[in-house]
This record gives C-alpha cells, sequence and structure tokens, in this order.
C-alpha cells in the first residue's frame, strides 16, 4: 500500500476565526477547517455523515463539538464521531500548525480521487 | 463468524423481526443471521411515514438501521426479495430469485398488507393504501400533480395520511362506512370532537357512505356509493384495515388462521419456525401496532438465546394520533355496556373530554380527547388491571389536592415488570431506562434519549420515562430533573436572563462560565439563546456573536438542503418597484439563480445561489436585506386598502410599509409576521400573524399570537386603537413585552398562551406608563440595529471568512 500522504497549506493561522468554519478546496476534497476556543485546527471533509449529507463548515462549534448545521447532528471534531444518539463517522484529517501556517494531509489516494 | 454457529434467518426485514434481532444481539445469542425483505429499503420506522408524508420527516431521517448496521453486526442482508416458501425437509428457505438459504431457525415476521377493498375500479392507476415508503412516495408525487383526494377509511391510517394530504396542499375527503370516526378506538363523543377538529384543520368528510366502485378510465376519477351519489376524486387512499401477510406461511403448509398461529412462545405450528409482529395471530388475536411487537419479540429473543422468560400472554393496546394539534387517546375497552360504571368529564369551552371505564371497580379501558397529560398514567392502570380508589380518582380526574401524586405515580411505575416496553416506538424496556439512570448516572430525559432513543419518536412516552426517573433518582430527583433551557444547564430562561442582568455578564462565555454550565462552550440549542438574552438585555453594548448564530442567521441568507443560499431582498409591505424588479431580474440572470419565488409573506426569494457569490449578489442588488433568515420581523404582509379597494376604510399598503420600515432587523425571540389590512374583509389574513392589524371606519383593531405553521393558531383580539400613533405604540409594546418575556424559539403563539391574553393586555393596556417605557425601549433598541448586508460588505476579513472558499 502506498503510505505516502500529501501536506497542503491551507492558508495562515490568522486567517481562521475562532469557532467559525472555512471551507478549503484542497486537491479533489472539500475540507472545512475549524479553529476551536482553544486555538487547536481541525479539518473534516466538508460533507456531514447524515444521509442527506449536505456542508459541515457552517456549523456550531462548542468546545471539540461540532452542531451540524442542516441536522442537528453532534460530531466529535477529533475523530469524527457522530454522537448517540445519531451514527455516522465525519472525515477527518490531521492538521498541523508550522511557523503560522496550517497544513493538512490527506493520503494521496484521497488527495487524488 | 465461526462456522458451527447456528443459523438464524430472518423473513420480513420489518419493525417486528429485526426488533427482534436486536435484542438477540444485546442478549448475546450466538446465531449466524441472514435477514430476507421484499422492500428495498434497509430497516425503517414505519410508524413515522405518518410524518413524512406531513413533511416533517424526511425517509432518510426513519431510517432505524442503516446497511452499515448490519454490516457491523455481521448480519447478511438481502433487500428486494420476497421469500416464497420454507421446506421443512431440507430446512431451506426459498426466495423469488431462485435462492435458497439453509436455516436452523427462522422467524417469520412479514407483517401485513393494506387492504384493497374487492370493488371494481379498485386496481385502476391512482390508487393506493398506505404502508410503506413506496406508497408514501405515490401519495408525495401525486400531491404535486393532482388536487383532489379521497381518503377511504376513517381509522388511524386514514386519517393520518388525509392530514398528511391536506398539508401537502390538497382537497382531501375522508370517506368512511360509520357515522364515528376511529369508532374502534374511541366512542360517539371523542370522536365526533375529533371530527370537528379534523375539519377545523381542513380535512373534509363523507359519513355513512359505502363506496362500491372505482371510476375512471385507467385512472380514477372518483368514488360511486351504495346510495348512488358520487364523489370526485383524482387520487384514492384505501386504508381501510390491514391484512395479515400470510401467504408464505399457508405455501408452506404452517398452520394459519387470520394470522399465523403460534403459541406463548411465538412458535408456529411447524418445527424451528416462529412468529411475530402483525402476521402472527396470538389466542386470537393479531396486533396492529407496535407495542405488542415489541413484547412479543422480547419474548422470542430470549427464548432463541436461551434465556428463562414467562411466555408471552397478550398485550393492551393504546393508540394515539399523530397529527400536530390533535390530541386523542385510547386504552382498553372504550364502549360501554351495562356492566361498565363510567366516570366521564367533558369540557366543551376547553374542548377536551376524558373517560374512565369501570367493571367491578377495575379500571379497564380510558378515552381522552384534547388534553392527553395523563394518558400515560392511564394506559398502566388499564393494563395493570388497577382497582378504582379514591386516590387514583384524584389523581386521574384532577380534582386531588393534596399534591401526593408523585409518590403514587412512582408506586405504579414500581409495579411494572422490567421487560414492560415503555417506548413503543423505539422498543426500549423499563429495564434499560433504569439501567441508564443507575449505571451512566443520567437524570434528565435528554440524557435518555440520547442513550436509548426512548422519547425520540412521538413523544408519548415522555411522563412515563420521567415517572421511572423520579422513581429511580427519589428526592434527588426534584432538583436534578428540573429542566433548564437545554442539558447544559438546569436553569430556565426566567433565571439564566436574571442572573445575566444581576451578575452584570456579558458574553456567552462568561454566563456559560460563571452559572457552571455543564459543556463549557454550551451547545447549538443553547448558545444562541444566551446571545439573543443578551443582545436583548444590553442592546447598545453586546457584540452579537457571529459563532454563536445559526448558519443562516451568520450568513444572513438561508441554506438549503445542497448548500446553496436564499437571498431574499426586502419589499417595505409587498410593494415593490419596476425600477427594483428590473434589477433583481438582472442579478438574478447574472448569478445564474434557479428559481424566483413569491413567497407567502408577498416578497421575492431568489433561490440557489452559490455560496461564493452570496456578497456580489447582495452588492449588486444594493437593497436592504428582508431578513428571511432571521429571528425578526420577516414581513408585513398587506392588502391593496384605501388606496384603491372600493372596501378599503384604512392605508393599509402604506401603515404596513411604516410598520416594515420601523421594526426591521430587530432580534427577536423568534421569527415574526405581522399584516395590515384595510377594512375587516382581512384579505392579508392577520389571524394567523404574530401581530394583525385590521382597519375599521374608526381606526383600527389589533390581533395576537396568530400562527399559520405547524401548530396553527387564530390570534386573539387584543384591542382596538383610533389613531395611527396609538397603533404603533401598542405594537412596540406588545412586541417588547415579547421580546423581553419571551424563551428563544418560542413563538408569540406559544407566548401568548403561556402568559395568557388578559396578563399581558393589563401590562400593556392597564398602564399607559409601562406601554410607553415598553415603547421606548424598542425604539431605544432599534436605534441601534444596521443592515447585515452593508455590515458585511465593508468587513473584509469576515466575509472573506465566512463566504470565500479558497483552493490550494
Ligand atoms: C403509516 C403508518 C402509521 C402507523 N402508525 C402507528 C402508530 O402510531 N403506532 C403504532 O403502534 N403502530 C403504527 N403503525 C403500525 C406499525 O407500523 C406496525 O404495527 C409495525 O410496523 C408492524 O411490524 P411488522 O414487523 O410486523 O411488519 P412490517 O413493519 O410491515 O414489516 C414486514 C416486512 O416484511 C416484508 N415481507 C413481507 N413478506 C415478505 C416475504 N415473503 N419475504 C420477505 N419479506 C417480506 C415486508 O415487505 C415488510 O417490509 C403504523 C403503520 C403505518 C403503515
Ligand atoms: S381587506 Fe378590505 S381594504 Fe383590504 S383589500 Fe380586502 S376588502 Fe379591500
Ligand atoms: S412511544 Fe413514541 S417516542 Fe416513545
Amino acid at each position: 500500500m502506498e503510505l505516502s500522504n500529501r501536506e497542503y497549506a491551507v492558508g495562515a493561522a490568522d486567517d481562521f476565526m475562532l469557532q467559525i468554519g472555512r471551507v478549503v478546496n484542497a486537491g479533489e476534497v472539500e475540507l472545512a477547517i475549524f479553529r476551536t476556543s482553544d486555538g487547536a485546527f481541525y479539518a473534516v471533509e466538508n460533507h456531514s455523515p447524515h444521509p442527506k449529507g449536505g456542508p459541515l463548515a457552517e456549523g456550531i462549534v462548542s468546545g471539540y463539538y461540532l452542531y451540524d448545521p442542516l441536522h442537528d447532528w453532534k460530531i466529535d471534531l477529533r475523530t469524527g464521531e457522530v454522537q448517540a444518539p445519531d451514527r455516522g463517522q465525519a472525515v477527518v484529517h490531521p492538521v498541523v500548525v508550522e511557523d503560522g501556517v496550517v497544513k493538512v494531509s490527506l493520503p494521496a489516494a484521497v488527495a487524488r480521487l | 463468524m465461526t462456522a458451527n454457529r447456528e443459523k438464524l434467518v430472518l423473513i420480513g426485514n420489518g419493525m417486528a423481526g429485526v426488533g427482534t434481532i436486536e435484542q438477540i444481539l444485546k442478549l448475546g445469542g450466538a446465531y449466524d443471521i441472514t435477514i430476507i425483505g421484499s422492500e428495498p429499503h434497509p430497516n425503517y420506522n414505519r410508524i413515522m411515514l405518518s410524518y413524512v408524508l406531513e413533511g416533517s420527516k424526511t425517509i432518510e431521517d426513519i431510517i432505524l438501521n442503516d446497511r452499515q448496521w448490519y454490516e457491523d453486526n455481521n448480519i447478511t442482508l438481502h433487500t428486494g426479495t420476497t421469500v416464497i416458501r420454507i421446506d421443512e425437509q431440507t430446512r431451506q428457505v426459498i426466495t423469488d430469485n431462485g435462492q435458497a438459504v439453509h436455516y436452523d431457525k427462522v422467524i417469520i415476521a412479514t407483517g401485513s398488507n393494506s387492504f384493497i377493498l374487492p370493488v371494481p375500479g379498485s386496481l385502476k392507476d391512482g390508487v393506493v393504501g398506505f404502508r410503506d415508503i413506496a406508497d408514501c412516495d405515490a401519495m408525495l408525487a401525486a400531491a404535486k400533480q393532482y388536487r383532489t383526494a379521497a381518503v377511504i377509511g376513517g381509522g388511524l391510517l386514514g386519517l393520518e395520511a388525509a392530514k398528511g394530504l391536506v398539508n401537502l396542499g390538497m382537497d382531501v375527503t375522508v370517506v368512511h362506512l360509520l357515522e364515528d370516526l376511529m369508532e374502534r378506538q374511541l366512542d360517539r363523543t371523542a370522536s365526533s370532537m375529533l371530527q370537528a377538529e379534523l375539519a377545523r384543520q381542513g380535512v373534509k368528510f363523507a359519513m355513512g357512505k359505502q363506496t362500491v366502485e372505482l371510476t375512471g378510465e385507467k385512472r380514477v376519477t372518483g368514488l360511486r356509493f351504495s346510495d348512488g351519489s358520487e364523489l370526485p376524486a383524482e387520487f384514492v387512499v384505501m386504508a381501510v384495515g390491514i391484512k395479515p401477510n400470510v401467504q408464505l406461511a399457508k405455501d408452506s403448509g404452517i398452520e394459519v388462521n387470520r394470522g399465523i398461529v403460534v403459541n406463548d412462545y411465538l412458535q408456529t405450528s411447524m418445527a424451528n419456525v416462529y412468529s411475530v409482529g402483525e402476521c402472527t395471530e396470538h389466542r386470537g388475536t393479531c396486533y396492529g401496532l407496535v407495542a405488542p411487537l415489541f413484547e412479543q419479540g422480547m419474548v422470542l429473543a430470549k427464548h432463541l438465546s436461551g434465556v428463562q422468560t414467562p411466555g408471552y400472554e397478550g398485550s393492551v393496546v393504546a393508540t394515539k394520533l399523530k397529527i400536530s394539534g390533535v390530541d386523542v387517546f385510547s386504552a382498553g375497552e372504550f364502549t360501554e355496556t351495562a356492566e361498565h360504571t363510567v366516570i366521564s368529564a367533558k369540557d366543551e369551552w376547553k374542548r377536551t373530554y376524558k373517560k374512565i371505564l369501570l367493571k367491578n371497580n377495575i379500571i379497564v379501558g380510558a378515552v381522552l380527547f384534547g388534553d392527553v397529560t395523563e394518558a400515560a398514567s392511564l394506559q398502566k392502570l388499564v393494563k395493570q388491571g388497577t382497582e378504582m380508589t379514591d386516590e387514583i380518582y384524584g389523581e386521574v380526574m384532577g380534582t386531588g389536592c393534596c399534591g401526593g401524586g408523585g409518590a403514587k405515580k412512582g408506586l405504579s411505575v414500581e409495579a411494572m415488570a422490567d421487560e414492560e416496553i415503555v417506548c413503543g416506538c423505539n422498543g426500549v424496556t423499563k429495564k434499560a431506562i433504569v439501567d441508564a439512570v443507575t449505571e451512566n448516572g443520567f437524570t434528565t430525559v435528554d440524557e435518555i434519549k440520547a442513550c436509548t432513543g426512548a422519547t425520540r419518536s412521538c413523544g408519548g412516552c415522555k411522563p412515563v420515562v420521567e415517572q421511572i426517573l423520579q422513581f429511580v433518582l427519589g428526592d434527588s430527583f426534584q432538583q436534578s430533573a428540573k429542566q433548564g433551557i437545554c442539558s447544559c444547564t438546569p436553569l430556565s430562561r426566567d433565571e439564566i436572563v436574571a442572573e445575566i442582568t444581576a451578575k452584570g455578564l456579558k458574553t456567552t462565555k462568561e454566563v456559560m462560565h460563571v452559572l457552571d454550565w455543564k459543556q463549557s462552550e454550551g451547545c447549538s440549542k443553547c448558545r444562541p439563546a444566551v446571545n439573543y438574552y443578551l443582545g436583548m438585555i444590553y442592546p447598545d453594548t453586546h457584540e452579537d456573536e457571529k459563532e454563536s448564530r445559526f448558519v443562516n442567521e451568520r450568513m444572513s441568507a438561508n441554506i438549503q438542503k445542497d448548500g446553496t443560499y436564499t437571498v431574499v431582498p426586502r419589499m417595505y409591505g409587498g410593494v415593490t418597484t419596476p425600477e427594483d424588479l428590473k434589477r433583481i431580474a438582472d442579478v438574478s440572470l447574472k448569478y445564474d439563480v434557479k428559481v424566483v419565488k413569491v413567497t407567502g409573506g408577498q416578497r421575492l426569494d431568489l433561490i440557489g445561489v452559490k455560496k461564493e457569490d452570496v456578497p456580489k449578489v447582495w452588492e449588486e442588488l444594493d437593497m436592504p436585506s428582508g431578513y428571511a433568515y432571521a429571528k425578526s420581523l420577516r414581513t408585513v404582509k398587506t392588502c391593496v386598502g384605501s388606496q384603491f379597494c372600493r372596501f378599503g376604510t384604512q392605508d393599509s399598503m402604506g401603515m404596513g410599509a411604516m410598520l416594515e420600515r420601523k421594526y426591521e432587523r430587530l432580534d427577536m425571540p423568534a421569527k415574526f409576521k405581522m399584516a395590515v389590512n384595510g377594512c375587516p374583509r382581512n384579505c392579508a389574513e392577520s389571524c394567523t400573524k404574530d401581530i394583525g392589524i385590521v382597519g375599521n371606519d374608526g381606526g383600527w383593531e389589533v390581533f395576537i399570537g396568530g400562527n399559520g405553521g405547524i401548530k396553527p393558531r387564530i390570534a386573539d383580539a387584543f384591542c382596538k386603537v383610533r389613531t395611527d400613533e396609538e397603533l404603533v405604540e401598542v405594537c412596540s409594546a406588545v412586541m417588547q413585552y415579547y421580546r423581553e418575556t419571551g424563551n428563544y424559539l418560542e413563538r408569540t403563539s406559544e407566548w401568548v398562551e403561556r402568559m395568557g391574553l388578559e396578563h399581558i393586555q393589563n401590562v400593556i393596556l392597564g398602564s399607559d406608563d409601562n406601554r410607553k417605557e415598553l415603547a421606548a425601549r424598542i425604539d431605544f433598541a432599534l436605534a441601534q440595529v444596521s443592515d447585515p448586508w452593508k455590515k458585511m460588505l465593508d468587513d473584509n476579513s469576515t466575509r472573506t471568512a465566512l463566504f470565500e472558499q479558497t483552493r490550494v
């Protein structure tokens, strides 16, 4: 299996408002990037795991949780896991901040998708 | 998966069968499971099809177990596959596509089919039953294309179908053979109250009519009745009953009566073959509701998992109609005979009715209409065959005064068996709830809902869940069960507002920190609420928190299901100009707007604007925001009034535009709608608005608390005024009082009922000073508002952060 991940610089840390999601297209993947109130960054594919789908970027962020804007599902930003009683998983990708630049790494396969 | 596990095959992927499998999984039953179902869908909540039809849920919302669930539990699933025979000799289940699946045990859970009247024409196009997703889809499609519908059958299903079709905009007549609706659950009194209420909601009735033929060529055009009369209908729903689906059992040589005959352990006449659900006949009864099916499933699951259990002994059924604004309930026996002692109370003013039937002083049945708060306790009393006592009488008939109700209710939950189903919709037992409380330390209904699913569907079981909580928690319940505005806090709205003022709290963060929120940054319920309360309390200094706003308000545009947005420019009083129309047309063309739609509030929706384009659309429209997304004044609907109408006595267009200009943009607890009419003919429909204004010769009449939405309510007459100034002052005072005392998301229709019309009249009309102060406070708040579109266009960084899509 090919393990190489591809890293995308998605913007300067200061471009992201606290608790307000922002949409970034990285390769073919549409990401919603969130900055929680403690300054941490999370990257989630901008697609709700709810069967009806829809975007995630405009949800309300509380702590590490995101409330899906269309269906109000509660999603853990760290794992993508949907909280009970709903079930499902949003796709999350690792983020690092280096020298004030926010970088998301996507598996090469996803990046090419 | 191990090879030597026994093979269990479930036929029928519906509620009873899958419910049984869920129980088996919980009990750790060691089977290799295969499920075969005729429908192309995974397991869904059939009960909620009524909500799908009504429009409050989608098919996706009602899926109970998605395909992943089957995979996660190693269950082999064949959808769109029908079993045609069980071969006892070879121990195989044979499907219509020629597969043969080996079994050690089989559960038949094939449910029922809609009963289609055997009259000429019943197979024509445009005739459906109401049973599954396919039927529901057919109804949704028909409503788009046709106008008149007939629903044959005035039972639970028929009425829910009829109300759903009315909601979809059809002209619907319910045709019923008898003179009373739901005659199998209700007595004559309750039934006529029900009919009156549904008629009020727009359903028509043809009672005492026997359908003898459906007319039309290929497609149905109407019904003919036995008395020779006819009813035109372009679409017909048959909801006259269900027929246990026993074909497969019959063809396999299993004993069948009306349903598949089983004993107390759900065993059929064929070895290793069981049957649960609507297709089953137990001690001569076939059930058509879910609660009994879950009870059967529970016994069967234990039996198949090798857990000791007493056999199934039959169920007492209770009914609740799922139509908003129509509360009916019945349990056990309901028509009185000479043997019964009847306790009843009918209140024609409040439109409520309550009846309890006793046999030898044992409570054997009950009917409620209009107010069903006692439903849960009555259902239990009937189920347990409780003897009537003074205490119970006091409790259920509401004349008891000594407040001991709680403890006694606790006693009756105590007597409830662990395995008894509390939430029929989701098959949750008393034990599951008790465990949730004792093992996870849960103390609120919300937490129990999140963990077990109880109360999630129709909500009918909530009172019992509360009683169980109370029973398990004992004294500690009092404090912990206090329901706050959401599960983050036990504080009520009034307490939060009082604390904010008393402690001078300034931001949501501060509020949540100081008031000890359980989830430190709140949730999607309390964050927007607290942000609103802060803005209401400090209109001049509170800095609105975009991150606490629901998406529509954050973006100042309505998000649609595909992630595009709808932009709605203001049209004061519903009036526009040719110049503005031209600009709207130009911008719509340029940005490829999908649909331009006239709204119910007399404006134009520009639907389907791409997110990145939204700021540009605003900029080029250069019109004020119509706030179609906001919890604030939406529109002031007007008629043409004295400017043009030959009846008009007042200038409704002028007044409407003025009021809309005055109150636009200010945050309110919920959306707010107004209407102004030039005369009592009321062409702009004031009676369904938060504030409705009707002109007359001597001045204006003001109505408040109307609503045309999901809980319709006709506005109450509030007062009459002579001058325009008085009118504005009264409107200001009402709106400000609502702003100051309304719960977040509470519409005025609910607010008026909670506060009491008379109380609001006293506050606003009883004291000139009060009214003037309220009006002054709203004016102060109004002085602080500004157009969000203008603001966003001037604020580069916010606009970029919210709307722009970066590509890397
Ligand atoms: C619109 C509507 C509203 C309702 N509202 C309520 C309510 O408010 N309260 C309440 O208690 N009940 C309500 N009910 C009744 C409730 O939904 C049923 O009692 C319950 O779903 C029956 O469960 P079941 O598993 O026995 O049958 P079903 O849920 O009907 O499942 C049977 C399944 O078996 C499949 N099947 C049939 N034959 C075969 C075969 N040979 N091979 C493979 N698969 C087969 C069918 O396609 C079906 O999917 C409502 C029903 C409807 C239709
Ligand atoms: S409400 Fe009266 S004034 Fe207004 S349009 Fe109707 S008839 Fe004319
Ligand atoms: S009984 Fe319907 S939600 Fe519990």
